[in-house]
């Protein structure tokens, strides 16, 4: 972050993202085809990086790009390849649509990624595509860096890619901003979508530490430009930037998992926690509660501490259990427990924690967090024998090397008290 | 107690997964066997060789059969095997979903009835 060099990378690249994410809308709204959007914009770059160096780069390099993609699309329209290989569909392959594009003043692009996330996030879509779609179509990531992310090989995610943008072509799912009604739904499953980069599972495991989900910061920094007025886009910008701006003291120097509590605050980074509280402040400007603005109000109570210890124990309390009002989870049951015991001791947070799992049965018996929790709280209630149990269980749940030796630290020590 | 992850996927033909991929499975693979490693579950780990090179052995029909080829021929076949030490079904299931080969195959995983341990079958 301190280094300039680096700092203006990230700016250069973030523009290029941009720039290659509006285009892209752009070309696929017109034509309703991600992929031959994304060919003839491929050439419309490549092309740029042959001449731009000798001829000099053009005054509106956007608009340079746009004309130069445009006339491939038509180019591919006509060209006989395209009637050999596929049927001529008198609708879907006049050439009529792309007059729209002649329309378009290349001084002042319309942004369309909006309509693009909306397309990415359509129910037609298959839920676990519809992130890595957004992520390669909105940011213009390669397969191969969204396939790093999710711990698959970049063959399998780009079929994955590939079988999802046909599928916006096949089934004619249209690059339209819905009615009122339905944008409500509509944006929560974008929000959803955006969410799922930030919630990246690794499914495959690995001793080898994971980075910061900077691909989910991007994608809820643009769509909280392209939506600021929504509560929940800027609650979810908020959510991301400040757990991301605790990523860094996630582990210790030599490794070690550091709980939340026992973090080292100046670790943190301030900047992203500036910025999330700004965004939590804009969405709570319009007094609509929401999942992820409680879920980002709880982040930044966390990072409201500047010294050691714990954060506000009853304010804690109050967000979970809205919290979990909205949006009941496994997750947000256990965590409830936990902020409960805080403030009314490990009793009544165990009380609560059977409560609320009970239902869920065997999904329960299978959540890692519901069982160290359970033994963090049977510790604190100086129960060490059902403790060690309860640890057991956790660390036989548990994928993840530090947080592993993590428990096993913990239970030890309640073996040796 | 011992579970084993039976690792189905159909088998590619020769040349038909590009070398790049094969490395990238290869590296998760690599990953996926340390961290089982490093939570002390693993017993074994075997990929198997290409169904082609599968020899079988019956005495079913009273004389001794050798047959070249495997035991059914099946579009998924049986392409690997891990077997773990782990608690319980819940913590098996746990580290199935982690296994690469769930990205693009199917992962039975079977408690084993009882394992040669020490010169005796365990109860």
């Amino acid at each position: 972050m301190t280094d300039p060099d680096d700092a203006s990378r990230a700016v250069a690249e973030a523009a290029a993202r941009d720039g290659y994410g509006r285009l892209l809308a752009l070309l696929a709204a017109q034509s309703g085809d991600l992929v031959s959007a994304e060919d003839a914009l491929a050439d419309a770059f490549e092309r740029a990086l042959r001449t731009w160096p000798d001829d000099g780069t053009p005054g509106n390099p956007a608009g340079w790009l746009l004309t130069v993609a445009r006339n491939r699309l038509r180019d591919r329209w006509r060209s006989a390849e395209v009637r050999r290989t596929e049927p001529l569909d008198p609708v879907a392959h006049a050439p009529v649509h792309l007059d729209a594009l002649d329309a378009v003043d290349p001084d002042a692009v319309p942004d369309k990624r909006l309509e693009l996330m909306l397309v990415c996030a359509h129910p037609a879509i298959a839920a676990p595509a519809r992130t890595p779609l957004m992520l390669s179509t909105v940011l213009g990531f390669t397969a191969e860096q969204i396939a790093r992310a999710w711990s698959v090989p970049t063959a399998t995610m780009a079929t994955r890619l590939v079988r999802a943008k046909r599928r916006v072509a096949q089934a004619g799912i249209p690059f339209v901003f819905p009615g009122r009604e339905d944008l409500r739904t509509r944006t929560a499953a974008v929000l959803e979508a955006v969410y799922g980069a930030y919630a990246v599972e690794w499914s495959t495991t690995g001793p080898e530490p994971r980075g910061a989900p900077s691909e989910a910061l991007q994608l809820a920094e643009v769509l909280a430009d392209l939506l600021p007025d929504d509560p929940e886009v800027r609650g979810l910008a908020a959510l991301v930037a400040l757990s991301s701006a605790r990523a860094a003291a996630r582990l210790d120097p030599d490794g070690r998992f550091v709980p939340l509590d026992e973090q080292d605050p100046a670790r943190w980074d301030r900047d992203l926690v500036e910025r999330g509280r700004a965004h939590l402040r804009a969405a709570h400007g319009h007094r609509v509660l929401g999942r992820f603005q409680l879920e980002a109000a709880v982040q930044a109570v966390h990072c409201a501490r500047t010294g050691p210890g714990p954060a506000d124990p009853h304010t804690l309390r109050d967000l979970h259990e809205a919290l979990h009002a909205v949006a009941p989870s496994l997750g947000s049951a256990t965590a409830l427990a936990v902020v409960t015991a805080g403030v009314e001791g490990p009793a009544r947070g165990l009380a609560l924690l059977d409560a609320l799992l009970e239902p869920h049965g065997a999904a329960a018996r299978r959540f890692q967090p519901a069982w160290a929790a359970r033994a963090h709280l049977l510790a604190g209630l100086g129960r060490d024998r059902e403790a060690v149990t309860a640890y057991d269980e956790a660390i036989a749940l548990t994928h993840d090397a530090p947080q592993r030796a993590h428990l096993v630290r913990r239970r030890d020590e309640g073996r040796l008290s | 107690m011992r579970y084993t992850l039976l690792l189905h996927y159909p088998e590619p033909g020769e040349g038909e997964v590009p070398a790049e991929t094969i490395r990238e499975v290869q590296e998760a693979f690599g990953r996926y066997g340390r961290a089982l490693e490093d939570a002390g579950v693993l017993v074994a780990a075997e990929v198997l060789a290409p169904g082609a090179a599968t020899t079988t052995v019956t005495l079913r029909s009273g004389d001794l059969q050798v047959q070249d080829g495997p035991f059914a021929e099946t579009k998924e076949a049986l392409a690997g095997v891990f077997v773990l030490d782990v608690p319980h079904l819940d913590a098996a299931l746990g580290w199935a979903e982690k296994c690469p080969a769930a990205q693009f195959g199917v992962i039975e995983v079977r408690p084993v009835a009882t394992s040669f341990v020490d010169g005796a079958w365990t109860a």
